[in-house]
């Protein structure tokens, strides 16, 4: 079943192209990756689905709903959650706070209510609750109640992640969540949108340049150059695709695979 | 046994606006000396401690915007104005009691804040500061030259405030009045900031383009810290024209809203106690200049038309001293003194 469907959709910045008709369905309950070189296209995609940049053209169809006119936090309660390539947290709070942030929405308290004492209280327990299941499971204990802006970059990571959690959507959207991470750190990431996927059946659209990565845990893979979609299947498929190649490898890229195999 | 009472062991007490009983047992204290001030101090003391409750309570609205929201406002004397002349022109020509006329000058500062808030969606930064300052001087050209409704430099008079069949007619009784409301606006002002709404009003302040994503609604935040903060800017204006019993342009000039942000820098940006300590330390810092500078003038003569101007100085320089050296403010170094003692007597 299509969770999201995106038609024909293209933007320009000042006569460049970022995205040219492209045309992409994501299946409810998948693991999707987008790939392609530097300045294919990729974030500018997911720029458009979360509702930063408005397309020129095209639709953008969630849950049977062209979300493509929406502001961004209407996306976001629609139930679009996603991550940044550069982290984008609250430097001077806490995680805690950072988390309970991405629970705004599912808040159903007005803002004079909150202001009256006791019953603040009542309300922030049972997302408190939840936060610290997320917690829990993205094993962030000991950060707590650490202020996010002195927290290692691969922490802080995993706090984006887990804010994006919070929001419990039902499409998650990762830009790059491996860049900048060594090794052990990468595999954690992995493990955690591994189970972020199984356990909670969040469909998942994830842009990745690590392809040891990409290809071991994506069911699906969509290939942008030049802001056009080249390619789309299975990472096997993916692998085989002459126009793949050449968009990675160059237009000879016969003779460099034949100098690879060669040395 | 003695060490768990002071833990906090569930969500509920984690989530309190004061956690732990010392904090609680301290509160008790200050507001007992609080409520017993007028009796063992003067007149003059009484009315100094009225006018720091009057601009605690101004200091706190301006904190929500400017402190949590991070609009940076020159015009909240602009919005005191407002209120003020809303409540002395209700009292004064229609014969509304205070309690009709308190609330109504916080409303109509508020439409005011709401309108003004509108060019924030697109503003920010110093952009904003300009149209804020804008909207200061518009204010003031209107108070002064609307001479039917304010009576310009002449200054417009209040009746004494009666409150449920009481005369507030002493400093002592009005006095009440403020702590009352100070005590109030700065529960509600914690309780916004650690609710879902303050938590908003600081994303939009640290990243707005992360707030937007996870679902705030940023206009909507921005429109209501600013109502938020003209509705309190409103009720300190109308109280502090009861108090003074006489208000006059002079009272809500530029040069105000300086002070009032001056009293947030100096307190600590962000922060209740911080607005609470600065506004108290900048309505006091006069006073202490005036009280050591007045024997020095009568044993020196010569100096005496000099020493007005000292205080003017000495304004400007604490607040750039408290710019280079103590960003977050007293309540930073309050902070600071809290945490060195925490492990005492170990070093760590």
């Amino acid at each position: 079943m299509v969770l999201l469907d995106i038609q024909d959709i293209s933007i320009s910045f000042g006569g460049i192209t970022a995205l040219g008709d492209v045309t992409l369905s994501v299946d409810r309950g998948t693991l999707c990756a987008i790939i392609g070189p530097n300045g294919a296209g990729k974030t500018s995609l997911l720029n458009c689905i979360s509702g930063f940049y408005k397309p020129d053209s095209g639709t953008i169809v969630f849950e049977g709903q062209d979300i493509s006119k929406y502001r961004p936090d209407q996306i976001a309660q629609r139930g679009v959650a996603r991550t940044f390539q550069n982290v984008e947290l609250f430097a001077n709070m806490n995680v805690i706070d950072n988390m309970l942030l991405g629970r705004h929405h599912h808040f159903q308290i007005g803002f004079l209510k909150n202001a009256i004492l006791g019953y603040r209280a009542k309300a922030e327990t049972i997302h408190r609750q939840r936060v610290e299941e997320i917690i829990d499971f993205l094993e962030m204990e000991q950060w707590r109640k650490h202020l996010v802006g002195s927290l290692p970059y691969g922490v802080q990571k995993r706090v984006e992640l887990g804010r994006a959690l919070a929001q419990e959507p039902k499409i998650l959207l990762l830009d790059e969540p491996m860049t900048g991470m060594n090794q052990e750190e990468t595999e954690d990431i992995a493990r955690f949108i591994l189970d972020i996927h199984e356990e909670l059946g969040t469909t998942i659209v994830m842009i990745e340049h690590d392809m040891n990565v990409v290809m071991d845990i994506s069911e699906r893979i969509c290939v942008l150059d030049f802001g056009k979609k080249i390619a789309e299947g299975t990472p096997l498929e993916i692998q085989k695709d002459p126009e793949v190649q050449k968009a990675y490898l160059g237009e000879n890229y016969e003779s460099v695979l034949e100098g690879a195999r060669r040395s | 046994m003695a060490v768990t009472r002071f833990c906090i062991r569930s969500y509920p007490q984690d989530l309190k606006v004061f956690p732990s009983p010392a904090a609680r047992i301290s509160l008790v204290w200050l507001l007992l000396f609080l409520l017993g001030l007028p009796f063992f101090s003067g007149k003059y003391i009484t009315f100094v401690a009225a006018v720091c409750g009057v601009s605690v309570i101004s200091a706190l609205g301006l904190n929500i915007l400017t402190g949590y929201t991070g609009l940076i406002s020159l015009g909240h004397a602009a919005f005191m104005g407002i209120g003020a002349y809303t409540a002395a022109a209700l009292a004064n020509k229609a014969g509304f009691p205070f309690l009709a006329a308190l609330p109504l000058a916080g409303l109509l500062a508020a439409a005011t804040g709401a309108v003004v808030g509108i060019p924030t969606l697109r503003l920010r930064g110093l952009y904003l500061v300009v149209t804020t300052l804008a909207f200061e001087f518009i204010v003031e050209h209107i108070i002064y030259h609307w001479e039917s409704m304010t009576q310009s430099d002449r200054g417009i008079s209040l009746p004494t405030p009666d409150l449920f069949g009481y005369t507030l007619d002493t400093y002592e009784s009005f006095y009440y009045v403020v702590l009352v409301l100070a005590v109030a606006t700065a529960l509600f002002t914690k309780n916004l900031a650690m609710s879902r709404t303050g938590r908003a009003l600081v994303a939009i302040r640290d990243r707005d383009i992360a707030a937007e994503i996870i679902g705030v609604h940023l206009a909507k935040y921005k429109i209501l810290a600013f109502v938020v903060s003209s509705f309190i800017a409103g009720i300190a204006g109308a109280l502090y024209a009861y108090l003074l019993g006489l208000i006059s342009p002079d009272h809500f000039t530029f040069n105000q809203s300086v002070l009032y942000i001056a009293m947030i820098i100096v307190g600590g940006m962000g922060t209740v106690m911080g607005s609470i300590i600065g506004a108290v330390f900048m309505v006091l810092l006069p006073e202490v200049i005036n009280a050591i500078s007045s024997p020095i003038a009568s044993a020196y003569p010569i100096l005496s038309p000099r020493i007005g101007a000292v205080s003017v100085i000495v304004y400007g320089l604490v607040i750039i001293l408290f710019l280079l050296f103590e960003p977050n403010g007293l309540y930073g170094i309050w902070i600071r003194i809290k945490r060195y003692w925490k492990p005492w007597p170990f070093t760590y």
